[in-house]
Formats: C-alpha cells, sequence, structure tokens
C-alpha cells in the first residue's frame, strides 16, 4: 500500500523562525499525491506557518528564515532558479480567514485564470469552481454584487472557488471550515472528498473528527516539532506518542 | 449594585460630555470659515463679473481683472499635477512595496518627513538656483511648476504611502496566491484600494500649490502681466501673487478686487475637491 504512493511534496529537515524565534523545528514528512494530509495541533505550534512555507507565501513575511530542503517533484521549492509564481500557480492556498477581493463575486473566481492567460470559456470555469465549493446555488443570480456583501461562510466558500478556479496541483487549506456553519462544513468535506481523485491536498484543521473523517495521512505538531506522523487511523487510533493521544482525545492540557 | 449604576450614568455622561465637546469643535471651525467666506464674498462679489475675468490687470480698478492670474494658475497647477503625481505616487508606491528595510530607505524615510517641513520660500530659493538659473528655465511656468512640484512631492509621498500602508496584506496574499506577480498585484488590487487615499493627499497638496506665494515670487514670477501663458516657457503671475499685489495697494477699491481674486481662488479650489469626490465616488461603486 505505502508503495504505491508518490511523493509530490519532500518536507526535509525544514526549520522556519520568525526574527530569529524558531516556529517550526526540523521537520520532516511526504505529502503524497492525491491524498489528504491533515496537520493538526494545538494553537500556536506552527501549522499555518509550515503550510505557508510549500507555497513560498512566507516569502512575503519581513525577518521570515528558513532551512533544510523542500522538494517539489523532483525540485528544489526554494532554489533560486525556482520562479516563486509559478509554485503559487500549482500550488493554490485557501487562507485561515477569509479573504476575497473588494470585487465582483465573479472577479474573485475569474481574476486568477484571467491574469495567467486563461482563454477558455471564463463564464464555464467560473461556475465550475462555484459549484465545486459548493456556492453555486446562492449566488448564481448575483454574481456581480460585491464579494464584500457574502456571510463569512459564503466568502471562505468563495475563496475555495477562487482556488479551484486555478486548477493547481495541490491545495493548502488553513482551517478552510472554521468559519463555516455544520451544513457548509458537511459540503465542503464532500467536497474534499471528491477534489482527492484529482488533487493533492494538505489542510490544516482543529477539528480532530473533520481530520479522521477526510484524511488519509495526519501530522501532529507541538511546539513546532513532528511529535507523530503516519496513517490518519493508526494516528488517530493507535498512536505511537503519549502526546498524541492526548491531543486527539481532547485530554490535552 | 448601587454604585456601579452610579458608575455607569457617569461614564454615560462623560461619553456625551465629550461628543458636545468635539461638536463644539466643529461648529466654531465651520463658523470661521463661514464668516471669511461672508467677507469676502460682501467685499469681492460686486466686482466679480464677467470683464473682471475676462482683463488683464489695470491700473485703473474698474478696467482690472485677473484673466492673466487665473490663466498662470491654471497653467501652474496643470504642469506642477502632471509633474508631481506620478513622481509622487511611483515613490510611494516604491518605498512601501519595493524597497527592503534598510539603512539607505530608513535615511530616505527621514529625509521625506523633515522635507515636508521645510519653508516654502527654501524650496523658492532652490527652484531659482536650479531650475531658473542652472537649467536656464528663467521665470517661466516651468520653472514655477518644477518649484512648486519639489515643495508638493514629500506630501504627496508620505499621503500615498500611508494610503498604500493601509491596504490590508491579507488582500495582497490573496492576489500572490493565485499566482499574480508583484505588478499585478500593485496593479489590481493595491492601487485601487488605496486610490480615495492617495486622492485625498493629492488634492491636499495641489491645494497647497495653488495657494503658495513665497517661492513664485522668489523664483521671481511677475506681478504685472498682461497676456496668457501660451507654453510651458512664457513668463507667468498667478492668483495668490495677484492677490497680493492687489491687498498691498492703498486704494479701497483693490482690497475690494483682492476679495474677488480670493473668491475665484477658493472656487478653483472647490471644483478641485469635488473632482476629487467624484473620482471616489466612481471608484467606491465599481
Ligand atoms: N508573521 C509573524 N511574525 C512573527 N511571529 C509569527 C508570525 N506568524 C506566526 N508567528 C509565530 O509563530 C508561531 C507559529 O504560528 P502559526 O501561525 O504557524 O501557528 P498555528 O499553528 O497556525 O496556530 P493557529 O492554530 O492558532 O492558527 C507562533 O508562536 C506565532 O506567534
Ligand atoms: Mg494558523
Amino acid at each position: 500500500m505505502q508503495d504505491e504512493n508518490r511523493t509530490v511534496l519532500d518536507i526535509n529537515d525544514v526549520c522556519i523562525s520568525y526574527a530569529g524565534e524558531l516556529a517550526v523545528r526540523n521537520v520532516s514528512l511526504p505529502i503524497y499525491e492525491k491524498k489528504i494530509t491533515a496537520i493538526i495541533g494545538p494553537s500556536g505550534c506552527g501549522k499555518s506557518t509550515l503550510l505557508r512555507s510549500l507555497n513560498r507565501m512566507n516569502d512575503f513575511i519581513h525577518g521570515c528564515e528558513q532551512s533544510g530542503y523542500l522538494g517539489f517533484h523532483e525540485t528544489d521549492l526554494y532554489a533560486s532558479s525556482t520562479d516563486p509564481v509559478e509554485v503559487r500557480l500549482r500550488i493554490g492556498m485557501v487562507f485561515q480567514r477569509p479573504n476575497p477581493f473588494p470585487k465582483s463575486i465573479y472577479r474573485n473566481v475569474a481574476w486568477g485564470p484571467s491574469i495567467n492567460g486563461f482563454n477558455g470559456e471564463m463564464d464555464e470555469r467560473v461556475e465550475k469552481a462555484l459549484r465545486q465549493a459548493a456556492l453555486w446555488d446562492e449566488v448564481k443570480d448575483r454574481l456581480q454584487d460585491s464579494a464584500l456583501n457574502l456571510s463569512g461562510g459564503q466568502q471562505q466558500r468563495l475563496c475555495i472557488a477562487r482556488t479551484l478556479a486555478m486548477e493547481p496541483e495541490i491545495i493548502l487549506m488553513d482551517e478552510p471550515c472554521s468559519a463555516l456553519d455544520p451544513v457548509s462544513t458537511a459540503r465542503i468535506e464532500d467536497l474534499l472528498f471528491e477534489l482527492r481523485e484529482n488533487y493533492t491536498i494538505v489542510i490544516v484543521t482543529h477539528n480532530m473528527q473533520q481530520a479522521a473523517r477526510v484524511s488519509q495521512y495526519t501530522a501532529f505538531l507541538e511546539n513546532g516539532v513532528l511529535i507523530e506522523y503516519g496513517d490518519t487511523e493508526d494516528v488517530f487510533t493507535r498512536p505511537a506518542n503519549r502526546r498524541t493521544e492526548e491531543y486527539v482525545t481532547g485530554r490535552f492540557g | 449594585m448601587a454604585s456601579s449604576a452610579n458608575n455607569l450614568s457617569w461614564r454615560h455622561k462623560k461619553a456625551k460630555l465629550f461628543q458636545s465637546f468635539c461638536l463644539g469643535v466643529t461648529v466654531s471651525a465651520v463658523t470661521l470659515l463661514a464668516i471669511l467666506i461672508y467677507q469676502v464674498s460682501m467685499l469681492g462679489l460686486p466686482w466679480l463679473d464677467g470683464q473682471f475675468l475676462s482683463s488683464f490687470p489695470s491700473r485703473f480698478p474698474e478696467k482690472a481683472g485677473i484673466k492673466s492670474a487665473l490663466a498662470g494658475t491654471l497653467w501652474l497647477v496643470s504642469l506642477t499635477a502632471s509633474i508631481a503625481i506620478p513622481i509622487g505616487v511611483l515613490a510611494a508606491v516604491y518605498l512601501e512595496e519595493y524597497a527592503k528595510p534598510n539603512r539607505l530607505t530608513e535615511f530616505i524615510n527621514i529625509n521625506i518627513a523633515n522635507l515636508a517641513g521645510v519653508p516654502s520660500i527654501v524650496y523658492g530659493i532652490l527652484g531659482l538656483a536650479i531650475f531658473v538659473r542652472t537649467f536656464a528655465l528663467e521665470r517661466s511656468v516651468l520653472s514655477g511648476a518644477l518649484t512648486m512640484s519639489l515643495l508638493i512631492l514629500p506630501v504627496i509621498i508620505i499621503a500615498s504611502r500611508e494610503a498604500v500602508r493601509a491596504v490590508p496584506s491579507s488582500l495582497r496574499q490573496a492576489a500572490y496566491a493565485v499566482g499574480a506577480t508583484r505588478w499585478q498585484v500593485i496593479r489590481a488590487h493595491v492601487l485601487p484600494s488605496a486610490l480615495p487615499g492617495i486622492l485625498t493627499g493629492v488634492i491636499l497638496a495641489i491645494s497647497r500649490a495653488i495657494g503658495e506665494t513665497a517661492p513664485l515670487i522668489m523664483i521671481g514670477a511677475l506681478t504685472y502681466v498682461a497676456f496668457v501663458p501660451e507654453g510651458p516657457m512664457d513668463e507667468f503671475t498667478a492668483l495668490p501673487i495677484q492677490i497680493f499685489n492687489w491687498t498691498s495697494r492703498p486704494q479701497q477699491e483693490f482690497h475690494e478686487l483682492a476679495s474677488a481674486g480670493i473668491f475665484v481662488l477658493l472656487c478653483v479650489l472647490l471644483m478641485m475637491n469635488a473632482v476629487a469626490v467624484y473620482i471616489r465616488y466612481r471608484g467606491s461603486r465599481e
């Protein structure tokens, strides 16, 4: 079973620090192709930091430094010959807080493809992305309205649609459901199952049930250290580490 | 319980008090402005007619007008705006979006802040030395516009930087995350979001340029001009210089002409503000 997996992202001995303060310490783990990998851990343990390093969003944070190797297929993500714009085209991201553009709903989804030279049928692309993100029925009659008039949960699904419209290879999601009600959350989870066929997904979540339901692999971080990584089923039912067990069963100190 | 209720009512009183204080300050500021406009209109409006707007200055008050001064000011403002706005906004974008926070950037920052506080007469001296003499632009509108541009650049840069900085970084990140280049992010998201703030700064700066007199006198703008500038190399006068000239004469009629001139100056300012409000309104609808 393990042998069938192809590694798309190879995180190898990665350390990330903010102004000299280590936030991620010597983390190594593989991200397998067309699988969902969940990153769990207490608040402030470095989940978002690690996730952002995977599509070079930490480049914009002043004072953020990184060491170690991050491989994407055969290339070094941080090599000087690697174009960060191309990295972000192929590795999309949904952020912890919804951040739609202050433009129309349609433009929010269409902007990414349009600046990257997409010249197919844009309306179709937008509709497909909105349907995938379980938002189409709610917005189909008001595509030209400002995205800022949507509810928080709708905005987050719009951000997911915006990422899907780029058809990236890997989708990084930072707690995509933290602003959603149970119904929308369930729809996003359905979406994740569907996307799993074609995309590689890395998802940060505070919701243990969600991690257990949707992911095949789980990484548990604490204070920037990778405590445990493995099959989701193993991590949740037979954790090797006592800290992991305490965390996933909710007896966390 | 009773004491905390008392406390609450006192806090409400304090809130009310502060509100009334703010209202009072606002009202007195507006009242002062109203008095100014009232006085200026009482004195000046009787003189304000087609003849006043279309005549050159004259020794005889009933024949005098502000045609050359108005034309000079319009020339000066358009040239200044087209020089200072692009440079100022681009400099602000560079400093906020591109420059790495190092010693040099810090040095530039401090200097821009200081330049904003330099008295305008000093810019006049600089303009005289550089534009009028070294570049041999003489006492032309162009010399005046370049000098004015120097004067208002720091204000435009500082205001534009504030506006660019106020654009939330989550918006930039969202744009980068769909594979945008730095230029695309700036062009499509940062500048549109910052536009209202930039415009406010630009309007304040240009208004200052319209009202400034000292640097123009310094670079040798004329006080008696009986022609309208036809190109950037022509000599010129401007509204504040004409107004200053009239107020310094002994006859009451000329003081009234000055009031009429001030009225026209205020109208030019108001018109510019209206344009800015309109652009903002259009921007917010998109
Ligand atoms: N931009 C930043 N500048 C400085 N320190 C930061 C920055 N972002 C995060 N940190 C620090 O790095 C550590 C890890 O933060 P991170 O955001 O990765 O945590 P997280 O696991 O995503 O937490 P949460 O679950 O609350 O989102 C924290 O101690 C945080 O204070
Ligand atoms: Mg986080």
